[in-house]
């Protein structure tokens, strides 16, 4: 399909890099999601593998077929621009269960519905 | 023009994805400007809020704005998940009142939060138009109000408002 020695010297070392950086990001993202203490403090960890994660591999992708074949392949930036897109629905959905299940067990850590509040002041 | 492109924006977006899926050919672009007009005649049925866009000149600005801060809080959070057991952090729940009402501009600061790691997106109450957000590295509460406001919603609601 492809001959991945042809590709020149720089084109191979900036592929690799931005691979690389993606890679790394997703890995940390992944130990956050392993170690953190609360559910809050998790769903902090994965975005590194949806932002920096995903864009270093898409970057790379892009610089190594471009060079491969000659002539821009952009359609990584769709998968960006998805991605970016989709993931605000997925978070606050399980944002917004976990919200609902620590105020219907009355969890003092989480602040109460924005209503009640205002009544209260 | 209008009955025939009711949602220009719509339109161009599909026949740059169709391009960019395929090839840069004049038959592709046919063919995708035939299917982003009918598609986006199919959506003018739904007939969805039309978002309507002021100021097109301050769009690279928040766009150069947002990835920097991307960039930036990906490293800080990194490194916190990294360095976990030698530094201390305290993580919590911060109200903001917005001024944005508008539901596109509201959806693009929902991404721009969510894109970035260390907030979260947790609850926008319309009603009284706050937002809850969990913040993963939280110093200063006045200073992510501030951040939001200025920094995000300032921009959104020149370019939406």
């Amino acid at each position: 399909m492809s001959h991945a020695a042809d590709i020149p010297v720089w084109a191979a070392v900036l592929t690799a890099f931005f691979v690389l950086v993606g890679a790394g990001f997703t890995v940390i993202g992944a130990l956050g999601l392993l170690r953190l203490k609360t559910f809050y403090e998790r769903m902090h960890a994965p975005t590194l593998g949806s932002t920096w994660g995903a864009a270093g591999v898409l970057i790379g992708s892009i610089i190594f077929f471009s060079v491969l074949q000659s002539r821009p392949v952009l359609h990584e930036a769709l998968i960006a621009v998805f991605v970016t897109v989709t993931t605000p629905v997925t978070l606050m959905l399980l944002a917004r269960a976990a919200l609902y299940r620590d105020r219907a067990e009355r969890n003092p850590e989480v602040p109460g519905r924005a209503k009640a509040q205002s009544d209260d002041e | 023009m209008r009955r025939l492109l009711p949602y220009p924006l719509l339109t161009a977006s599909l026949l740059v994805m169709w391009v960019l899926l395929n090839d840069l050919t004049s038959g592709h672009v046919l063919l995708g400007a035939v299917i982003a007009i009918s598609a986006s005649n199919v959506m003018a049925r739904l007939q969805p809020q039309k978002p309507r866009i002021r100021r097109w000149l301050s769009i690279p600005q928040l766009i150069a704005i947002v990835a920097a801060d991307i960039l930036r809080s990906n490293i800080a959070v990194a490194r916190l998940i990294l360095r976990q057991k030698h530094v201390r952090r305290v993580s919590g729940f911060v109200t903001i009142p917005l001024d944005l009402r508008d539901h596109t501009g509201l959806s693009v600061l929902a991404c721009i939060v969510t894109s970035t790691p260390g907030t979260a997106w947790v609850e926008y109450d319309s009603a009284r138009s706050t937002l809850l957000l969990h913040v993963f590295d939280l110093v200063d509460e006045g200073e992510w109000i501030d951040l939001i406001k200025n920094r995000y919603e300032r921009l959104l609601m020149e370019i939406f408002e």
